[in-house]
């Protein structure tokens, strides 16, 4: 057996990670080509890389079949019931931070909280005869969000992709996506309610509850934690 | 594990029982339609039922209940009065407690019936207690109904209460309303700002989306309106607070309620039907002097239950959810009924739980 780390397997999210374990004296890397989803680690013993989409890697740690993953906090909770009972959080990682907000179209200059937004809910409901539309791709976040807040009459569409578009596109009235500077939602014409904040979000790095750790696992996950300054 | 077979047998005893009764047993599919569903209790019920999907019917649930089903059954051809039994499994998603069952049977018993309500309310109530009598379980009872005609009774504008009316179910909600209508919670200062401005269209960037400009200023003006209009009175608030705390055994809460009915007349006839239904109650036989009352109760679990709630628990079990619940539910089938509505009220009972508490015989 040997300790299962799992990274996001491109872009930014990858490279910073590389940078933050590299920066405590823990090289991991691709093997190969840039093609391959194969890795090293240089610099902790009997530590294995998997490099995977950073949208899989909660479900694998709730699985156990990785022992420590680093991924969104956003896409942990969205993925995971009960989330507390099957990963713990060891270190956020001061990177990769992005805000799941609520928006609306600037123009409803009438809407600056929930409170508006569900007084207009029910209007809209009564004038075009069904609920006003929400699009998203973190369904549970956002209904559990609303449902808190007392929000009702609304509901959820499901948006993978360019969600910001869909309000002009009118296949939305309102949004619920990851921001990081707002800059994207203010080119489209949406402003974020004053109490719109659903999750502040950032990379994280996670200990499944689940997997299972021999001996030999559990003196190089002490070993690896102590390099790594995490407890 | 509970027994599966005994869970079965327990099941076919209550629905017989029911039927001795004098109800009328009735099926309803496993898949329903989840358009209806949705209408009625909005996205949350995706957080609690199963939702499926195919090409042609497009999104359907696993039935999270009959109640609906029943009701839509009753109103496309049922004959009034009526009286319906029904047995069968519902699905329940859950997301928070993995204790809590996903799939369980429920037996249940309704009656659709324009007259005598409080005697039809006594006749479910009494026929569940007597059900359950051998579990020695303890009834919790209230009345929604109370609450609705406090809100009806407001001295306040329609469109106020038409939104306390819309969160009855929702308690946190209906608070911040009331604390937002009575003056107590500050005006956000965004909404002051917007009231202050006399063009407040004149920076709003370009139109987007189906909600059209008309649509905003109707809301501007309908928050002007609401700007202009009196709090509603500390007194106000203090009664309907005063309403939701009555606790206590039902002739003492009846005594209670009819004080409070004395500064708020709105509510007279509601506890005219609390007392009416008491009477029924014992006329059946009941022990009302030991009943309890809560005028709180149901309000976060039962929504659309607008008058008559009750719910069955055992003491010695916290961990378990209410053996029996039911109530009345007119709201529902106003809903469901676009226009028409039939009084109704019913209640049902987890047969599961019955085995596990050790049985009826």
């Amino acid at each position: 057996m040997s300790l299962k780390l799992g990274v996001p397997s491109k872009g930014r999210l990858m490279e910073k990670t590389f940078d933050w374990f590299g920066a405590r004296g823990v090289t991991l890397g691709r093997a190969g080509s840039d093609r391959e989803y194969a890795g090293f680690v240089e610099g902790a013993e009997n530590v294995e890389l998997i490099l995977l989409s950073a949208g899989e890697i909660p479900r694998e740690l709730a699985a156990g079949r990785i022992h420590l993953g680093v991924t969104g906090t956003d896409l942990v909770r969205e993925k995971l019931g009960q989330w507390d009972t099957r990963v713990r959080e060891l270190a956020e990682l001061g990177f990769g931070h992005a805000d799941l907000v609520l928006a609306v179209p600037g123009a409803w200059v009438d809407v600056n909280t929930l409170d508006d937004l569900d007084a207009v809910a029910a209007a809209f409901r009564q004038t075009h005869g069904f609920r006003l539309r929400v699009a998203t791709k973190y369904h549970r976040l956002v209904r559990d969000f609303l449902r808190d807040n007392g929000v009702a009459d609304y509901q959820l569409v499901d948006s993978q992709g360019a969600t910001e578009g869909t309000v002009k596109n009118e296949t939305a009235e309102a949004i619920a996506d990851i921001t990081s500077t707002g800059d994207t939602l203010r080119a489209n014409h949406l402003k974020i309610l004053e109490d719109g904040m659903i999750l502040r979000s950032q990379a994280t790095l996670f200990k499944s509850r689940e997997a299972a750790l021999d001996d030999a696992d559990r003196v190089s996950l002490k070993a690896l934690l102590e390099k790594l300054a995490v407890d | 594990m509970t027994d599966r077979a005994a869970i079965r047998a327990e099941a076919a005893r209550l629905r017989a029982a029911f039927e001795g009764e004098g109800a009328e047993p009735v099926e309803t599919a496993i898949l329903q339609p989840a358009e209806a569903l949705l209408d009625l209790y909005g996205e949350d019920i995706r957080a609690r039922a199963y939702v499926t999907s195919d090409a042609l019917r497009g999104e359907q649930m696993l039935r999270p209940d009959f109640t609906v089903p029943v009701v839509q059954m009753h109103m496309e051809h049922g004959a009034e009065p009526a009286c319906y039994t029904y047995s069968g499994e519902v699905f329940r998603r859950q997301e928070d407690d993995p204790d809590r069952a996903n799939e369980y049977m429920q037996v249940g018993f309704e009656v659709f019936e324009r007259d005598a309500p409080e005697a039809a309310d006594a006749r479910v109530f009494a026929l569940m207690f007597k059900t359950l009598a051998p579990l020695g379980l303890r009834a919790a009872t209230g009345d929604i109904g109370i609450l609705m005609a406090a809100v009806e009774g407001l001295q306040t504008t329609e469109r106020r209460k038409a939104a306390l009316r819309r969160h009855i179910w929702r308690p946190r909600r209906f608070r911040t309303l009331i604390d937002r209508f009575s003056g107590r919670a500050p005006v956000p200062e965004s909404r002051s700002a917007l009231l202050a401005c006399d063009d407040p269209m004149a920076e709003a960037g370009p139109m987007i989306g189906l909600r059209s400009s008309a649509e905003i200023a109707a809301r501007i003006e309908a928050l002007r309106e609401d700007a202009e209009a009196a709090p509603i009175s500390a007194n106000e608030v203090a009664l309907l607070d005063a309403i939701l705390a009555v606790r206590e055994t039902c002739p003492n809460a009846l005594e209670h309620l009819r004080d409070i009915a004395v500064d708020m007349p709105a509510i007279r006839r509601a506890v005219e039907r609390l007392e009416r239904r008491l009477e029924a109650m014992q006329a059946s036989g009941l022990n009302v002097d030991a009943l309890d009352f809560e005028a709180s109760y149901g309000r976060t679990h039962m929504e659309y239950y607008d008058g008559f709630v009750f719910g069955f628990y055992a003491e010695a079990r916290p961990d378990l959810p209410p053996v029996a619940t039911g109530g009345r539910y007119d709201a529902l089938t106003r809903q469901l009924g676009q226009g028409r509505e039939i009084p109704a009220v019913g209640g049902v009972i987890r047969p599961g739980l019955v085995v596990e508490l050790g049985g009826l015989t």
